[in-house]
């Protein structure tokens, strides 16, 4: 199929199915994900066509879902695991975070456990309360895990595959209010790293450094901002564990400033980690310090609410603004 | 309807408050040997094990049949491992008194529940054991040292767990229960038609995981056992803090069947294993044993159990020791001579010696192993903090005084 215009859980679709077709230890699991291809539709058709074995319906246990694939891993599989929101991954946070994360090094790297946890979130859905949660940073924080999330449908592509690939255990984090957007996919196409950052949009006065759903929103504030003459750079962060500083760096030291955007609280989120990396690292390119944009100190608020709560284009102009006023 | 009204409703009723001195009588339990180290009759076993199973278990004379091949030297063997293993807790119990290792988790009274449970394993099965399971260790071929490392806090783990197929210590509770799980489902998957046993305690049984690791167990028919030492105690709670119903019971609302067995009895949990593995090799699903023993010791050597149980409790077990009971039977039955406890003591020595020079001789790692294996494909962040540390560390090599570079750590 070459190049094709795909939906990005459409991308992920035929990653998976890819993934399926070339590695037999390839296995899916998760609740809802067979006969009904999940609540998204990410792995529609996949169990239909690779059998109750290879995409497997799970009871309606996260802790036993990411706990079993861990033995399955143990076995010799490569277990691609559906959390099916956000929300509702903190049964699973104590198989995730002390054993999946710990087991290799516990083992002095005698076993690997390449899992693959999928997890759709944020929010911009209109979805009841546990539905729009960006828990990333929790993840970000546990040494032993990698944390990734794609902002387009290429991306999804090809990061799932190399997430599967992977000998260590991936958190993969889905965007799902992006899920619809349609972007081209090259399946023949020679990936960049998996922990790459990649600069998206050139600019000259200030960088925006985002990831997942707010990458869009970045590039929409840059499109706005340069009606008014103003050139900003975006930056797609891809990974949150490893973060690549240097893409971001060497950015910064160009433009000598830096909004970080994410829809997870501000404190202590990914977007202080890079703002204290950078300050280090660029302390003399800095006209500004380091801004971050993001959700508030609060629950995820009622669905009549998370405009108000979600980062937009409007409170990303105005942190550009301030950066600019220094 | 208000807490108080539910309170009102169902008054606390302690059912288990009134214990006799040294303990309840032991329930009914599948036992081949008796206390005093008698093989028990086919009428007895029927009569004790009556209530001591739930549907799709065998009767209770089946059971013998699993062991009907065992020899004078298969008990001999039998108690040859749980001396060893007892010598071998003995002396990392005084290894830690003595500063060398950090903590220790005795598995003193549970010898017969791990080595006839251990023994009845195939090398193709894999185990997943808590971290009391040093008895199961031996039985897989583990040399015990490699046991201490963690306890020594040179490692947190350290043995190849697919050298012996035996999977490191779980320290987190029940967790290792839904790895056996998976894995077992992994064996299925396989085509294979080996098994897969998972050790936890009645603790444990408490746990989520646990109950998850049943379901997941049964739905996908997993070739998985699920063995409970119930040693009476978590910590300071005991069981009737865990449960109101025996543990084995449990395995009847899962859909699939439990056995309680005498834990003190070798023989008896070697038989209820065996015919436990070959339900699981033969596709018929998991099973729940509940192996009812003692912990004889402390919860770990910084525990104190005379704060939460009398002492009588455990001078009535010691008259269940499982060690004396197979020694007492082996002799009524001249299956030994004075020259097998001779040489036997002799071994169990010389394993004590080897264990603490092992111990003793245990480097402490290089600083850098810190970075080393936290992830399989390499992290930037962590070569990042890597190479600073190595310069951190090397900016001291000026000095002649080695003890500066001790000194950082």
């Amino acid at each position: 199929m070459a190049v094709q215009k795909l939906p990005l859980a459409r991308a992920l679709n035929e990653s998976l199915r890819r993934a399926l077709e070339t590695d037999p230890k390839v296995v899916l699991m998760g609740e809802d994900v067979g006969k009904l291809g999940g609540v998204f539709r990410v792995t529609d058709g996949l169990q239909k066509d690779f059998g109750e074995d290879r995409v497997i319906d799970t009871p309606l246990a996260e802790s036993g879902i990411v706990g079993t694939a861990i033995g399955l891993a143990l076995r010799g599989y490569r277990p691609v695991v559906e959390i099916q929101f956000d929300g509702f991954v903190f049964p699973a946070y104590d198989q995730i975070v002390t054993q999946l994360a710990k087991m290799h090094a516990r083992a002095l790297g005698k076993v690997k456990l390449p899992v693959v946890i999928r997890i759709p979130y944020g929010g911009g859905i209109g979805a009841v309360e546990h539905h729009s949660e960006s828990p990333e940073a929790l993840f970000a924080h546990v040494a032993g895990l990698k944390v990734v999330s794609p902002s387009n449908s290429s991306d999804a592509y090809w990061m799932m595959q190399q997430a599967i690939q992977s000998d260590d255990p991936v958190i993969f984090f889905e965007p799902k209010r992006r899920y619809w957007d349609k972007a081209e996919v090259d399946t023949e196409a020679i990936p960049g790293p998996l922990h790459a950052a990649r600069v998206v949009r050139e600019g000259a006065r200030v960088t925006l450094a985002a990831y997942g759903p707010m990458v869009k929103v970045c590039l929409e504030a840059a499109a706005a901002a340069e009606e008014e003459g103003i050139s900003l750079e975006v930056v797609d962060l891809r990974s949150l564990s490893p973060i690549d500083f240097g893409t971001v760096q060497r950015s910064v030291e160009r433009t000598g400033r830096l909004v970080v955007v994410h829809e997870a609280p501000v404190f202590l989120g990914a977007g202080a980690e890079v703002a204290a990396r950078i300050t280090e690292r660029c302390f003399y390119h800095l006209e500004a310090p380091v801004l971050r944009v993001g959700g508030y100190h609060t629950p995820y608020p009622p669905a009549r609410l998370e405009e108000e709560y979600l980062p937009g284009l409007d409170r990303v102009l105005d942190a550009v603004d301030r950066a600019l006023a220094y | 309807m208000t807490v108080d009204s539910t309170a009102a409703r169902k008054p606390r009723k302690r059912t288990g408050a009134k214990k006799p001195p040294g303990g309840k009588p032991d329930p009914d339990l599948v036992q081949l040997l008796t206390p005093e180290g008698r093989r028990v009759t086919p009428s007895r076993t029927a009569r004790s094990a009556r209530t001591s199973r739930t549907e799709g278990a065998p009767a209770p004379q089946e059971f013998a049949e699993y062991v009907a091949d065992i020899t004078a030297e298969d008990l001999r063997g039998l108690y040859r491992d749980m001396v060893l293993t007892r010598r071998f807790d003995t002396e990392a119990t005084a290894l830690q008194r003595q500063g060398e290792l950090g903590l220790w988790a005795s598995l003193l009274g549970q010898e017969a529940a791990q080595i006839g449970s251990g023994r009845a394993t195939r090398d193709d099965d894999y185990v997943f054991p808590t971290y009391r399971e040093h008895g199961v260790a031996w039985c897989r071929g583990v040399d015990p040292t490699n046991l201490l490392g963690m306890f020594r806090g040179v490692n947190n783990g350290g043995w190849d767990p697919t050298a012996n197929n035996f999977h490191l210590y779980t320290i987190v509770i029940g967790s290792q229960a839904l790895h056996a799980t998976g894995y077992a489902m992994g064996v299925a998957m396989d085509g294979a038609d080996s098994a897969v046993i998972a050790y936890f305690g009645d603790g444990a049984s408490s746990q989520g995981d646990v109950a998850e690791a049943f379901t997941f167990a049964a739905v996908y028919n997993a070739p998985v056992v699920f063995f409970c030492q119930n040693n009476q105690w978590a910590i300071s709670e005991p069981t009737d803090r865990q449960t109101r119903v025996p543990l084995y019971q449990r395995a009847q609302g899962y859909g699939f069947p439990g056995v309680r067995v005498d834990g003190n009895d070798v023989l008896a949990c070697l038989a209820v294993t065996r015919w436990a593995l070959e339900r699981a090799r033969r596709g018929e699903g998991p099973t729940l044993i509940e192996a009812f023993t003692y912990r004889m010791g402390a919860h770990t050597t910084s525990d104190d159990p005379t704060r939460y149980r009398a002492s009588e409790e455990r001078e009535a077990w010691e008259a269940k020791d499982p060690i004396a009971r197979l020694r007492a039977h082996l002799e009524s039955e001249h299956h030994t001579d004075e020259g097998f406890f001779a040489e036997l003591e002799t071994e169990s020595e010389a394993l004590g010696r080897r264990v603490r020079e092992a111990v003793r001789a245990m480097p402490d790692p290089e600083h850098l192993a810190i970075f080393e294996h936290a992830y399989a494909d390499g992290h930037a962040l962590v070569d990042e903090e890597r190479a600073q540390f190595a310069a951190y560390q090397a900016s001291f090599s000026d000095s002649t005084d080695t003890t500066a570079t001790e000194g950082s750590r």
